[in-house]
C-alpha cells in the first residue's frame, strides 16, 4: 500500500487514466468520422457531389469511369425492404403473442431461443441463404439467377427478427398494467386491448426497434456479399443479382486498395454514405425510444 | 472459481500477445513470410505451388492474395509482396512504377491458359460465337443496350442476357478486353465483376440466361455445371471455324485469340533470402507438372528447357516491352535473349 | 357493433397467427442447423481440425484458421477488457454525471449501433495504412477491440451497478480512498459480471468477417501464426473462403467448419451462462 503521502497524487492519477479510457470512445468515433471525412473529402474533389448521390451508373474502375450511387443504393434498399417484410411484422406479432398471450413459462423457454437466431454468425446465415435457401426458392420460382436479392433479405429478415421481436416485447410490457385493466373491464378481447390500446401506446417504442431493425439490415454485409451478387443496377426485380453498398466495400477492399487513389477513396465515399444513413437512423430510434420512457416511466 | 478463470484469461491473452516461439528449426532463423498476390487466374498454380513447397523446405510460410493482376502489381511495385502473379505481361508503365522504387524483377513464364467462354449447360442455342459478336456484346458502348440474346445474333431467343466477368483489377479482364474489344480496359460496365473467379462460375452455374469468362482451370474444375462455347476469330490463317478451347488448340495455336501465357514475377531484391530463392526454383522446376494438374496447359518441353535457361542467367526485367506484341510466341521471345 | 363470437374469432386468429410465426422462425432455426450438421459432420474429423487448407478439398483442413481465431480473440481481450473497464468505472464511479459524461455516454451506445463493417474502413485507415501495421494479428486484434468496447463498457456499467452501495460505503468507512475502494471490493465483487459481458462480447466478434476482410485478411494462408506481427486468417473468413467456392466438397468444408465455430460459440456462451448463475448465487449468499 502507497505511504499516506503519496496517495492523493496517485489516486489523481489513477482517474485521469481511467478519464482517458472513458474519453477514448470519444477518440474511436473521432476517428471513423475523420477517415471517412478526409477521404470522403479527397472523392468529393474530384467526383461533384451530385454526380455521386444522383447518379445513376456506378463504374467506379472501368475506364469509362462513372460514379453514381443509386445502384448500390437501389441493392441495399431491396434487400432491407424484403427483410423488414419479414422482420418487422413477424416480429411484433410474436411480440405481441409473448407478451400477452404466452404462459410466462413458454416466454421463459422461447426467449432465449430466439436469441439464438440473433447469435449465428452472418457468414453462417450467407452459407444458408446461398447454399440451401436460393436452391428452394430456384424449385418454386423458375428464372430465379443463383445470386439475388430474395434469398438473403428473407435470411436478414430471419436473422433480425429476434431484435425487432424483443425490443417490441420490451416496448409492449413497459406499458402501465392500468391501461390493459381498464381495457379488459371494459370488455375486449386481448386484440381489441392490443390493437387498440397497448400498440398504439407503445407506439413509440415500437417504431424504435423497427428503425433500428432498418439499421441493421442496411448495415449487413457478410449475408449479401455471399448471396446477392456483385452487379450494381439500378432494379426493383428481387430475381436477379445486384450489389449493395456493403458487398461494394468487402469487394473492393479484397482487390488492391492503393492509398491515394481514386479507387481507394471511392470505398470510403461508400463508407461515409453508409454511416451517415445508419447513424441517422440510430439517432432517430434512440430519439424515439426516449420519449417512449418518457411517457412511460 | 472467477478467479481461476481471471488468471487463466490473463495467461493466455499475454502469451498471444507476447505471441509464440518463433524458431521451428534448431539453428536456422525464422523463416520469414513469402507473400504471393496477384491474379486469380494464376492462383490454382500460386496455391498448388505453396502447399506443395513446405512439403521439401520445412517450415516455409507462403501466403497466397487474388487481388488481381493490376492489384497485385500495384502491391508488387510498393514492395509489399515478394512475388505477383499475372495472367498478362507486366505493362511499360508498372515496369515504370517499379523502377522508380527500386524494385527489379525477374520474369518466368508458368503456363498457358485458354481464356473460355461459358455459358449454362441449359443454353441450347450458343454453341459457338465469333469474335465479332463477343465485342459487340462487351464494349463499352454495349452498356444498357445490348440486353437481349437476341440482338448478338438473329435467330437467338429474346431473352435477357446476363453477364459475368472478370474485375477490372483483374489480368483475365485486361487480355479479354484487349483480345476482344481491341482496347484494353474498354469494357461495359453493368455486369457481375469479379476478381474471384469462384464467384463468377457460380454464377453462370446458377442462372440459364448468364454468359461469363475466365480462365480454363476455372472451367476443367466445374465441367459439371458449365458449357464451353467455342469462339471464331474469323481468320483463316490459324484454323478455319470456331474452336473451343483445350490443351491441344491452346498449344497449337488455333484457339485464337484468347490464347495467352501466365507468368510469376519474382522481385530480385527478395530472392536474397533463402526461402524466396528455393522457391522461385521450386516454381521453375515444377509450375509445368503443377499447372498440368490445375487444369492450365504446360509449357512444352522445349519452353520449358528455355525457362530453365533463363532463369540461370538470372536475367531481370520483361521480355515484353518496347515494340514488342504481347501476341509474340513464348518461344520466339524466349530465345531472342530480351 | 361487432359481434362478441366475431371478436374471438379475431383474437383466437391473432393468437393462432402469433403461435405460428414463432414456429416459423424455430422452424428456420432448425433447419439452419439440420442443414449446417447434416453437411459438415460427416466431413469432420481430427483431421480436418488439425489439417491445414488444401487445394484438394477432401485434405482440407482448418487448423490454422482456428489457431488465428483464438490468438485474434485473445488478444482481442487483452486489448478491450482494460480499457472497457476503465472507461466503465470511470463512468460509475467517477463521473459526476456532466455534460461531458453525457456525451461521452450517447457516443459509446451510438458506436453500439455502427455496423462492423465501418469499424474494418477505420482499422484499414488507421491501423493498416497509417500506423503501418499491415495486415497483421495486430491490426486485427485492434479493430476488433474497439468493435467490442462499447459492449464490454455497456455490460461493465451493468456489472458495477449491481454491487450494492454498502459494500462501497463500508470501505469508505474503513478510510479506503475511491481507488482502493474501487480495486479491492467493487471489481472483485463485479468481476463475474464483468467477465460474462466480456466473454459475450468476444463470442459475437469470434464470428465477425467482414472487418478482418477490409482489413486484408483474406488470402491463402496456410499456416498458424507465430507472432503479432504475422498475417492470418480466422474461422469465418476461412468459411466464407470455401463458400465461395463453387465445387461441392467445399461447400462440405464450409459446413463442417461453421459446426466448428458454433461449438465454439456454444462453449462460450455455456462459460458466461455458468458465471452469470454463479455471480447471481454469489450475490444472494
Amino acid at each position: 500500500m502507497l505511504p499516506r503521502r503519496y496517495r492523493r497524487p496517485a489516486e489523481r492519477v489513477i482517474e485521469a487514466v481511467l478519464f482517458l479510457c472513458a474519453a477514448g470512445s470519444v477518440l474511436v468515433t473521432a476517428g471513423i468520422i475523420f477517415v471517412l471525412v478526409v477521404e470522403t473529402g479527397a472523392f468529393l474533389g474530384e467526383v461533384p457531389i451530385t454526380e455521386f448521390l444522383f447518379g445513376t451508373v456506378w463504374t467506379p474502375s472501368f475506364s469509362d469511369k462513372h460514379f453514381g450511387v443509386l445502384p448500390l443504393v437501389a441493392g441495399t434498399a431491396l434487400t432491407s425492404a424484403i427483410a423488414m417484410v419479414i422482420a418487422i411484422p413477424a416480429g411484433l406479432l410474436i411480440a405481441i403473442y409473448l407478451s400477452e398471450y404466452a404462459p410466462s413459462g413458454l416466454r421463459r423457454v422461447v426467449k432465449p431461443v430466439l436469441e439464438i437466431l440473433a447469435g449465428v454468425p452472418t457468414v453462417v446465415y450467407g452459407y444458408f441463404a446461398l447454399l440451401f435457401v436460393t436452391p428452394l426458392l430456384q424449385q418454386f420460382i423458375p428464372g430465379l439467377a443463383s445470386f439475388n436479392a430474395l434469398s438473403p433479405g428473407i435470411v436478414m429478415g430471419i436473422m433480425i427478427l429476434p431484435m425487432v421481436s424483443s425490443l417490441s416485447e420490451d416496448a409492449l410490457r413497459s406499458v402501465p398494467n392500468g391501461l390493459r385493466e381498464g381495457a379488459y373491464a371494459l370488455g375486449a378481447t386481448r386484440l381489441q386491448a392490443t390493437m387498440r390500446v397497448l400498440v398504439p401506446a407503445a407506439f413509440s417504442g415500437i417504431s424504435a426497434a423497427a428503425i433500428l431493425a432498418v439499421s441493421r439490415a442496411i448495415g449487413e454485409t457478410m449475408i449479401v456479399a455471399i448471396a446477392a451478387g456483385q452487379q450494381p443496377r439500378l432494379t426493383g426485380s428481387p430475381l436477379v443479382p445486384v450489389e449493395t453498398m456493403t458487398a461494394f466495400i468487402v469487394q473492393m477492399s479484397m482487390g488492391d486498395t492503393e492509398a491515394g487513389t481514386l479507387e481507394y477513396r471511392t470505398i470510403f465515399a461508400v463508407g461515409m454514405l453508409l454511416f451517415v444513413s445508419t447513424f441517422v437512423l440510430n439517432l432517430i430510434s434512440n430519439l424515439l425510444r426516449e420519449k417512449f420512457r418518457e411517457e412511460y416511466a | 472459481m472467477t478467479r481461476v478463470l481471471v488468471g487463466l484469461l490473463i495467461a493466455f491473452s499475454v502469451t498471444a500477445a507476447c505471441g509464440r516461439g518463433d524458431s521451428q528449426q534448431s539453428g536456422q532463423p525464422a523463416p520469414s513470410v513469402i507473400a504471393i498476390d496477384g491474379s486469380s487466374t494464376v492462383f490454382p498454380i500460386g496455391e498448388a505451388l505453396a502447399e506443395e513447397f513446405p512439403k521439401t523446405y520445412q517450415g516455409a510460410q507462403v501466403t497466397v492474395g487474388q487481388s488481381g493482376t493490376t492489384g497485385g502489381f500495384q502491391k508488387f511495385c510498393r514492395g509489399e509482396t515478394d512475388i505477383s502473379n499475372a495472367s498478362r505481361p507486366i505493362k511499360a508503365s508498372e515496369v515504370q512504377t517499379c523502377a522508380a522504387a527500386g524494385i527489379e524483377f525477374v520474369e518466368i513464364p508458368v503456363a498457358y491458359d485458354g481464356l473460355s467462354v461459358v455459358v449454362n449447360p441449359k443454353n441450347t442455342w450458343a454453341q459457338s460465337m465469333t469474335v465479332a459478336e463477343l465485342k459487340k456484346l462487351w464494349e463499352p458502348a454495349a452498356q444498357g443496350k445490348i440486353m437481349r440474346w437476341s440482338q448478338i445474333r438473329a435467330g437467338w431467343p429474346d431473352r435477357e442476357i446476363h453477364l459475368y466477368g472478370a474485375g477490372t483489377d483483374s489480368g483475365t479482364f485486361d487480355s479479354f478486353t484487349e483480345s476482344i474489344v481491341g482496347k484494353t480496359d474498354a469494357s461495359r460496365g453493368d455486369y457481375t465483376g469479379s476478381e474471384d473467379d469462384n464467384v463468377l462460375v457460380q454464377g453462370v452455374a446458377g442462372d440459364e440466361n448468364a454468359l461469363g469468362y475466365f480462365g480454363y482451370a476455372y472451367y476443367a474444375e466445374n465441367k459439371d455445371k458449365l458449357k464451353l462455347v467455342a469462339i471464331d476469330d474469323e481468320n483463316a490463317d490459324n484454323g478455319a471455324g470456331p474452336v473451343l478451347p483445350s490443351p491441344e488448340t491452346v498449344r497449337n495455336g488455333t484457339y485464337r485469340p484468347l490464347s495467352r501465357p501466365l507468368f510469376i514475377y519474382v522481385s530480385t531484391a527478395k530472392l536474397q533470402r533463402p526461402e524466396v530463392k528455393a522457391f522461385a526454383d521450386f516454381i521453375v522446376t515444377n509450375s509445368a507438372k503443377l499447372a498440368g494438374e490445375v487444369g492450365y496447359v504446360a509449357l512444352s518441353d522445349a519452353e520449358q528447357q528455355l525457362v530453365k535457361d533463363r532463369w540461370g542467367t538470372a536475367r531481370a526485367g520483361s521480355m515484353y516491352g518496347e515494340g514488342v506484341s504481347d501476341t509474340t510466341p513464348l518461344e520466339q521471345l524466349l530465345k531472342s535473349g530480351r | 357493433m361487432i359481434s362478441t363470437r366475431r371478436r374471438l374469432i379475431e383474437d383466437r386468429l391473432l393468437q393462432s397467427m402469433g403461435i405460428l410465426l414463432l414456429l416459423l422462425a424455430l422452424i428456420a432455426l432448425a433447419a439452419l442447423v439440420v442443414d449446417v450438421v447434416r453437411d459438415g459432420v460427416p466431413r469432420l474429423s481430427w483431421a480436418f481440425i488439425t489439417g491445414f487448407p488444401s487445394r484438394f478439398a477432401e485434405s482440407a483442413g482448418i487448423w490454422h484458421a482456428l489457431v488465428g481465431s483464438v490468438f485474434v480473440i485473445g488478444l482481442t481481450a487483452a486489448i478491450a477488457l482494460p480499457l472497457g473497464v476503465g472507461a466503465a468505472v470511470y463512468l460509475e464511479e467517477y463521473s459526476e454525471g456532466g455534460r461531458l459524461s453525457r456525451l461521452i455516454e450517447i457516443n459509446i451506445s451510438n458506436l453500439a449501433g455502427v455496423p462492423s463493417i465501418i469499424y474494418g474502413l477505420l482499422g484499414l485507415g488507421l491501423f493498416v495504412r497509417w500506423m503501418g501495421l499491415g495486415s497483421s494479428v495486430l491490426a486485427g486484434a485492434l479493430t476488433l477491440s474497439l468493435l467490442v468496447l462499447p459492449v464490454v463498457i455497456l455490460s461493465t456499467r451493468e456489472a458495477l451497478r449491481a454491487v450494492p452501495k454498502s459494500l462501497r460505503e463500508g470501505s469508505y468507512a474503513l478510510g479506503a480512498t475511491k481507488w482502493q475502494t474501487v480495486w479491492t471490493q467493487v471489481l472483485p465483487s463485479a468481476l463475474a459480471g464483468i467477465l460474462t459481458g466480456l466473454i459475450l462480447a468476444l463470442s459475437r466478434a469470434i464470428g465477425e468477417t467482414a472487418p478482418l476482410i477490409t482489413l486484408g485478411a483474406l488470402t491463402y494462408v496456410a499456416f498458424t501464426p507465430d507472432s503479432i506481427w504475422s498475417p492470418f486468417t480466422v474461422l469465418p473468413i476461412q468459411i466464407f473462403n470455401w463458400v465461395s467456392r463453387p465445387q461441392a466438397a467445399f461447400a462440405e468444408n464450409a459446413a463442417a467448419g461453421i459446426v466448428v465455430l458454433l461449438v465454439l460459440l456454444v462453449a462460450m456462451n455455456a462459460v458466461a451462462i455458468v458465471l452469470r448463475d454463479r455471480f447471481q448465487r454469489d450475490r444472494i449468499a
